[in-house]
């Protein structure tokens, strides 16, 4: 057994799955608590002084969430997550669209399935949609967007930062481009936000989708910014009671928008020193596996990649037979949304690798709680578990199905 | 806040959480699951959810797997309503602003002078056009607390093979709703007006309809609600419901407090007028004019005396509009502009009421002294 292995004998399970949630931060729910217990007003009850409170509450959260994507306050539409900000943000535009003769949304191949259910729901309601497919390297290409856009385009949809392999896109590019056509851009930024920086401004989005929990804060909660100068115009998804703004009605949850203020302000603050100590982690852990295993391949691209995120192929190993081999450590095949999915990734498979090779892919997550020990304990327990199955031969029978 | 007493009577708006769930969500926050992750931690996470559908269900004694689990009552309102686009829409006029946003172009079912749903005219109104339908009329209402005949309503619906929808937020915790007596083949409820955390509620949902989702996503809540499910918002859910679903003989205490006051704001003002006081209503609800006192000044002039109430629902509290409630009721215009909405709910004691009923009488008092 080797050293960190033995260091972390019947301890739980190293979390590795920092993008599919985050633990909320105990500062976050240190903030959040009184508003679930004292403070229990109706933010939207302004007569009186348990909503006014909340209402401020709430108000002083959508600064802080505002302020880390140089925004203002009145561009932060609160929503339950950024599932339902990505659906307000791509429905939303098209169908508030429609009624200038405008029908067609652009998204990567690669987008969070939210994303691509929502175009797909678009194009049953008579939208039309183009799936653009990426470079080997998971990064748009520019070109082929500008040639993919027509008269009735009215969104480009590409997010920030991938929940599967990490890579960061060419925001200032697309947003540029974008304003050169005059077509409305929107980035699902939910795994960039509060990890690397991001001006809506300088980058010239028009909708950005926010999540609480992939940021320290709490599930539930999220947020779409929606650019006032010029007017980012959508529909509501949700109607009712006409809260912000008329754009997604229902009482907020002060509990919650506290927590994703907290979460921001932590995030905005930290930054800096963080990103730095999530890259050397990762760069620690990615030297580890391919000193021990050389075969080991990174998906997308190496360099243009979020901190804390890595995507191997381990050849010859199928990603299921590896995560039971390493029982300590909590890790993914991809997107927990489909995590229960026995198909290969359609993210790998957009970046051109072959189904062999993406059904033997890991995703790796680091966080705010990861250590350096956690890491070297990760890479031992990896590299114990390829050999292991290399040498059992289970590979080609599980991996080489198509 | 200052040293002076503060009475809260705006339950209909929000309940304050109960203990148990507040401690249920504060432990499962910190934890790290993604239901949707196949590791222990999404594993764990899992589990707890699907204990918290059980308790959900178990409140409205529905199924289960009829559960899906949204961000509140507008969410579960505009996914039953914008669910079945092939269907034309009937509400009745009293039905919450987030019905009423989601079905614009509804067909309006009227309500009687007493508050309660005009069933012949729900018949009429399906007779007269025979596509599919779906029908949407709430448990009781928010501002009135008026329970309306549910299973009357399910089983004219059903006759004429449309669906119906109850609005139901209003209902569990303060009085029995059962999903199958009624007959319904959808129910919204909310957590937050159950002492369960806000962000959460629930759409129940008979699992063979065809109901077209709002959020699309990752497939979670069996295809019908995208989106990583608020566990621990869940988790606070279950335990409210588990609470409110054993609150009967609460109720009864709080329907002697609301009779109560309701006498003595009649006492105290003869001319005063009680909404829906004719007819079965919610225990702890009481909509009631001031004569000649605007609500907005009411609610003003009660909020300086730490009594805290609403000129109606929450969501248009910001606004100073009429209630559409009363009039739908036919409630003559000068008196609807003059009721606010007094409510409580499981920790309301006596004191609250006679505070209230003080700071009331004093304003109506001083209001009529100075206009004679």
């Amino acid at each position: 057994m080797t050293a960190a292995i033995a260091r972390r004998a019947n301890q739980p399970p190293v979390y590795l799955d920092y993008q599919a949630t985050t633990p909320c931060d105990p500062r976050v729910l240190q903030a959040m608590l009184p508003w679930f217990t004292e403070k229990f007003g109706n933010p939207h009850s302004v007569t009186h002084p348990y909503g006014r409170e909340a209402e401020a509450a709430v108000e002083q959260a959508r600064a802080q969430l505002a302020s880390i994507i140089n925004a203002d306050p009145r561009e932060i539409v609160f929503t339950s997550g950024a599932t339902e900000a990505n659906n307000l943000a791509v429905k939303g535009a098209l169908r508030f669209h429609r009624q200038f003769g405008k029908d067609h949304v652009v998204a990567l191949a690669t987008e969070h399935k939210c994303v691509i259910e929502s175009c797909r729901a678009l194009e049953a309601e008579g939208f039309r949609a183009t799936y653009l497919p990426v470079e080997p390297s998971g990064l748009v290409d520019l070109e082929r967007l500008e040639r993919a856009l027509d008269k009735g385009t009215v969104l480009v949809s590409v997010m920030a930062a991938h929940n599967e392999i990490g890579v960061i896109q060419p925001l200032a590019e697309i947003g540029a481009l974008c304003r050169k056509h005059g077509v409305m851009f929107h980035s699902d930024a939910a795994q960039a936000v509060g990890k690397i920086p991001i001006d809506v401004d300088a980058m010239g989005i028009d909708l950005m989708s926010i999540s609480g929990h992939k940021i320290y804060g709490p599930k539930g909660i999220g947020a779409l910014y929606v650019r006032r100068r010029p007017r980012a115009r959508i529909a509501p998804l949700i109607d009712g009671g006409g809260q912000e703004r008329g754009l997604r009605s229902g009482t907020l949850p002060t509990p919650l928008c506290v927590g994703i203020g907290e979460a921001a302000a932590l995030a905005q603050a930290e930054l800096g020193a963080e990103s730095q100590r999530l890259l050397g982690l990762r760069q620690r852990l990615l030297a580890g596996i391919m000193r021990n295993l050389p075969q080991t391949r990174l998906n997308g691209d190496a360099e243009h990649r979020l901190p804390g995120s890595l995507n191997l192929s381990f050849p010859g190993i199928p990603a299921p037979a590896l995560m039971e081999a390493c029982p300590g450590l909590a890790l993914s095949t991809g997107s927990a949304c489909t995590a229960a999915e026995i198909e290969p990734s359609f993210v790998l498979r957009a970046l051109g690798l072959p189904d062999a090779l993406a059904a033997a892919s890991l995703r790796i997550g680091l966080g705010r709680f990861t250590t350096a020990d956690e890491v070297d304990y990760a890479v031992e327990t990896l590299t114990a578990g390829v050999k292991r199955l290399g040498a059992e031969g289970v590979t080609t029978a599980l991996a080489g199905t198509t | 806040m200052t040293g002076k007493r503060a009475t809260y009577l705006d339950w209909n708006a929000n309940a304050p959480m109960r203990p148990e769930a507040i401690e249920a969500v504060a432990a499962a926050l910190p934890l790290c699951g993604n239901p949707s992750s196949v590791h222990r931690f999404g594993r764990r996470a899992r589990q707890a959810i699907e204990v918290a559908r059980e308790s959900v269900a178990a409140l409205v004694n529905a199924a289960a797997e009829d559960v899906i689990f949204t961000s509140g009552g507008t969410e579960s309102n505009n996914l039953a309503l914008k669910g079945f686009p092939e269907r034309r829409v009937l509400v009745s006029a009293i039905e919450h602003d987030s019905v009423l946003g989601a079905a614009p172009e509804a067909a309006r079912i009227p309500v009687k002078p007493s508050g309660v749903v005009d069933l012949e005219a729900l018949e009429t109104l399906l007779d007269a056009d025979k596509r599919p339908a779906l029908v949407s009329v709430m448990f009781a209402n928010n501002e009135t607390g008026v329970i309306q005949p549910v299973a009357e309503v399910a089983r004219i619906a059903h006759a004429h093979q449309a669906l119906y929808h109850c609005d139901a937020v209003q209902g569990p915790g303060k009085a029995l709703v059962d999903f199958r007596a009624i007959g319904a083949d959808l129910m919204t409820i909310s957590a937050h007006k159950i002492g369960g955390p806000m962000g959460t509620g629930a759409l129940i949902a008979r699992s063979n309809l065809a109901l077209k989702p709002l959020v699309a996503g990752g497939g979670q809540e069996r295809g019908r609600r995208g989106g990583t499910e608020n566990f621990p918002g869940i988790v606070g859910f279950g335990a409210g419901a588990k609470l409110a679903a054993a609150e009967a003989g609460v109720m009864s205490r709080v329907a002697a407090l609301r009779d109560r006051a309701q006498h003595a704001l009649q006492a105290a003002a003869r001319a005063a007028k009680v909404y829906g006081g004719e007819v079965p209503r919610l225990p702890n609800t009481l909509s009631i004019s001031m004569p000649g006192v605007a609500s907005a000044t009411q609610v003003m002039a009660l909020d300086l005396d730490g009594v805290m109430v609403s000129a109606g629902a929450a969501c248009s509290a910001g606004k100073v509009t009429r209630s559409h409630v009363l009039d739908a009721m036919s409630v003559p215009r000068a008196e609807a502009e003059c009721a606010i909405r007094i409510t409580l709910g499981w920790s309301t004691d006596a004191a609250d009421i006679d505070h209230l009923v003080e700071a009331w009488t004093a304003l109506y008092a001083r209001s009529h002294a100075s206009a004679a």
